[in-house]
C-alpha cells in the first residue's frame, strides 16, 4: 500500500513539471499583461503580477476593431467546421464501406495530398481565387480549408470501425445509402466527428497566412490577422502585444477547456 | 466491463437499427473483440457472405448504383481537392518552369530557377536545416506516447494534465512566437531559470546566435506538436481492450511486458501513421521561423519552405518559391515511401 502511494506521488511529481514546461510561458504571458509597474525583462524575472490592472486590456480595444475580429474569426470558424464536416465524412462514407470502381485510386489521391507541400499552394491558390473572384470574401477564405485529406482519414477509420451488420440490416429493411449515411452512420461516429470539428474550430481560428492574403479590408480580418496589426502599431509596448495575445488565444483555451469534456467523455464513454 | 463492449455501446445506441440485431450484435462482438471484421460469429441475420465484402452484389445493375452512389458521395470533396491541393501543385510545378509574373507575359525557362536556388546559399541552408529538424521526429513521437501512456489513467485531476499538455496545440503560432521570444529574451525566464540552476554561466542569446537558433525553433515546434500527438496516442491505447491486459495479468505478466507484447503491438498503424505525419511536419516546418527569427541570424535559419515562403510572398518571386517547393515535394515524397516502405505492420 505504502508503496503505491509513493508510485501515485511520484506519477504527480513527473506530471506537474512536464505541465509547468507546458504552460509556464502562457503564464508569463499573463503576468506581463496585466502588470503595469516594472521591467519586464529583468534578473530575478517577476513571475507574480505586479500592480495588476486591465489596463493594458482596455488599451487593446482602444486601438484596433477588436469586436469585429471576434465576430469575423467565429463566423469562419463556423462556416468551416460545418461545411468540412459534410463534405468530408460524405467522402469518407463510400472509401470505408462501399465497394467502386476506382476506390483504390481515389484513396490514393487523398494519401497524396498529405505527402505534397499544400503549406505554399496559397502561392497559386490566390490565382485561383482572384480567377472565381473571391478576393476579399469569407467563401474565398474557407473554401480551400474545407477538405483536407486528414479529416477524411479519420472519418474513414471511424466508419470502418462500425459493425457490418447495422449497415446490412438497414439495408435489408431498405434505407437508401444517405438515409443509412445519415441516420445512422453519422450519429454512431459522432464522438469522431466532435474530435475533427474541434481540431477544425482550433485550426481555422489559428490560420493566419491565408486569410491575410485574401481579406484587405482590416475590420474584415479575423483575430489572428488583427493582432499582427496590432503589433504593427504598437510595436515599442510589449504588455499591450501580451494583453492583445491574451485575448487572442483565450478564446480558443476556453472553448478547448469548455469542449475537452466531451471530447475526452466521448473516449472515456469509448472505454468504460 | 472492457473495450469490447466500446464497439457494442454505439450499437444499442444507434436509433434506426432494428433491436433483434442490435442484440444479435453484441454477444457476437464480444466472441470476436478487436478485429471488428472477423467474420464467424457475425451471419446471424445478414445475407450470405457476412463480412466487410457482402457490400459487393453479384447483379451489375446493383454494382453499377452502388458506383454511382459511392461517385455522389465523394464528388463535392473531390471538386473541391482538385481546385484547392491538385491545381495549385500542378500549376505551380509547371509555373516553376517559367518566370511568370503579373508584369510581363509568361516564358519557358527550363531549369534556370533552379539553378538558381540551388545556388542560393539561404535555399541550401534551408535544405539543410529541413533535414536536420528530421531530428524531432523520434523526440515527439517517443514524447508523446510517454505522455499518453502517463495521462492514460483515471487518476484525481487528469482531465488537467491532458489540457495542460494540448494548451500549446491550441495556439496561434503568431501568438507562440511572441510568448517564446520573451522566453528565449537574453534578460528573459529561461536564461534565469537555467542561471539559477547553475547549468549556464552567462545568458544566452538563444535566437541571436546563429548556431543555438535553429534548435530554439526546433524545440518550440517540439512543444508545440507534443500535445496533438499525444491525443492520438491516447485515443489508441484507450481502444486497447482491457480485457486483453487482464488476461496478461492473469498469466503473469508485468507491467512491461504487457506494454511491449499488447500495447505496443496495438498501437503500430497509429505509431505509423504519426510517426509519417511528423515526418511530413518536419520537412514542411516554416512558421515558427517566420514568426521567431524570420530566417535569421546571418540566414541560419531558414528551412526549404521558409525560403518558398519569403521569396513568394515577401519577395514577390512566385516562380523561385514553386521552384523551391518543388524541391522539398521531392524530398516529402522519397521520405515518405521510405517510412511506409519500412514502418508497415507486419501482422495480417
Amino acid at each position: 500500500m505504502n508503496t503505491r502511494a509513493l508510485k501515485v506521488c511520484g506519477h504527480y511529481l513527473i506530471l506537474c513539471a512536464l505541465a509547468v514546461v507546458c504552460v509556464f510561458p502562457f503564464w508569463w504571458t499573463l503576468v506581463t499583461a496585466i502588470s503595469t509597474e516594472g521591467n519586464i525583462f529583468a534578473f530575478p524575472p517577476t513571475f507574480w503580477p505586479n500592480k495588476p490592472s486591465l489596463e493594458n486590456f482596455i488599451e487593446v480595444f482602444r486601438t484596433i476593431p477588436m469586436w469585429d475580429f471576434f465576430r469575423n474569426s467565429i463566423f469562419i470558424a463556423v462556416c468551416t467546421v460545418f461545411w468540412k464536416l459534410l463534405l468530408c465524412s460524405a467522402a469518407a462514407y463510400p472509401l470505408a464501406r462501399m465497394q467502386f470502381k476506382g476506390r483504390q485510386l481515389v484513396f490514393g489521391l487523398i494519401l497524396a495530398t498529405l505527402v505534397l507541400p499544400s503549406e505554399v499552394n496559397f502561392l497559386v491558390n490566390f490565382i485561383t481565387v482572384t480567377k472565381l473572384s473571391l478576393v476579399d470574401t469569407y467563401t474565398g477564405v474557407i473554401l480551400p480549408n474545407v477538405v483536407t485529406a486528414v479529416a477524411i482519414l479519420l472519418l474513414k477509420q471511424a466508419f470502418e470501425e462500425v459493425p457490418q451488420d447495422l449497415i446490412d440490416a438497414a439495408r435489408v429493411d431498405g434505407a437508401s445509402e444517405w438515409t443509412i449515411f445519415s441516420r445512422i452512420m453519422l450519429p454512431l461516429i459522432a464522438p469522431w466527428l466532435a474530435t475533427v470539428g474541434i481540431l477544425t474550430a482550433v485550426e481555422s481560428w489559428n490560420e493566419y497566412i491565408w486569410p491575410s492574403i485574401v481579406m484587405s479590408k482590416p475590420d474584415e480580418f479575423p483575430l489572428s490577422v488583427g493582432v499582427l496589426y496590432l503589433r504593427g502599431t504598437f510595436g515599442s509596448s510589449t504588455r499591450v502585444i501580451a494583453a492583445g495575445t491574451v485575448l487572442t488565444i483565450l478564446p480558443t483555451l476556453a472553448a478547448f477547456l469548455f469542449t475537452q469534456r466531451f471530447f475526452m467523455r466521448g473516449m472515456d464513454g469509448a472505454v468504460k | 466491463m472492457s473495450a469490447d463492449l466500446a464497439r457494442a455501446t454505439p450499437a444499442t445506441n444507434a436509433s434506426g437499427a432494428p433491436a433483434a440485431v442490435t442484440g444479435a450484435f453484441t454477444p457476437a462482438s464480444a466472441a470476436a473483440a478487436p478485429q471488428p471484421t472477423a467474420p464467424p460469429a457475425a451471419p446471424v441475420l445478414s445475407p450470405p457472405p457476412a463480412g466487410q465484402d457482402s457490400s459487393r452484389r453479384p447483379h451489375r445493375g446493383a454494382t453499377l448504383r452502388i458506383g454511382l452512389t459511392a461517385w455522389l458521395f465523394l464528388a463535392p470533396a473531390l471538386i473541391l481537392l482538385a481546385v484547392f491541393s491538385f491545381w495549385p501543385v500542378a500549376f505551380g510545378s509547371f509555373l516553376a518552369f517559367t518566370d511568370y509574373s503579373l508584369i510581363h507575359a509568361t516564358h519557358w525557362v527550363g531549369l534556370d530557377n533552379f539553378r538558381y536556388i540551388f545556388d542560393n546559399e539561404m535555399f541550401v541552408t534551408g535544405l539543410k536545416n529541413s533535414l536536420l529538424f528530421l531530428l524531432m521526429v523520434p523526440c515527439v513521437q517517443i514524447g508523446a506516447l510517454s505522455l499518453a501512456v502517463l495521462v492514460n489513467n483515471k487518476l484525481p485531476g487528469i482531465r488537467y494534465f491532458r489540457a495542460a499538455f494540448y494548451v500549446p496545440v491550441v495556439t496561434t503560432v503568431s501568438v507562440v512566437g511572441i510568448m517564446w521570444g520573451f522566453m528565449f529574451h537574453e534578460q528573459g525566464a529561461l536564461n534565469y531559470v537555467l542561471m539559477a540552476m547553475h547549468l549556464v554561466g552567462a545568458p544566452v542569446g538563444w535566437l541571436s546566435n546563429d548556431t543555438l537558433a535553429m534548435f530554439a525553433i526546433m524545440f518550440v515546434t517540439l512543444w508545440r506538436g507534443l500535445g496533438w500527438y499525444m491525443v492520438m496516442y491516447l485515443a489508441a491505447l484507450q481502444a486497447v481492450p482491457a480485457d486483453m491486459q487482464e488476461a496478461a495479468i492473469l498469466d503473469g505478466a508485468n507491467r512491461w511486458q504487457r506494454f511491449w507484447k499488447i500495447t505496443v503491438p496495438m498501437l503500430r498503424p497509429t505509431i505509423m501513421v504519426c510517426t509519417i505525419l511528423s515526418v511530413l511536419a518536419a520537412l514542411k516546418a516554416y512558421q515558427e521561423v517566420d514568426v521567431l527569427t524570420q530566417g535569421g541570424p546571418m540566414n541560419s535559419t531558414f528551412t526549404g519552405l521558409y525560403y518558398a515562403y519569403d521569396q513568394g510572398l515577401k519577395h514577390l518571386k512566385l516562380p523561385r518559391a514553386l521552384a523551391a517547393s518543388f524541391i522539398v515535394s521531392l524530398f516529402c515524397i522519397g521520405i515518405a515511401l521510405l517510412c511506409l516502405r519500412y514502418l508497415k505492420p507486419k501482422h495480417r
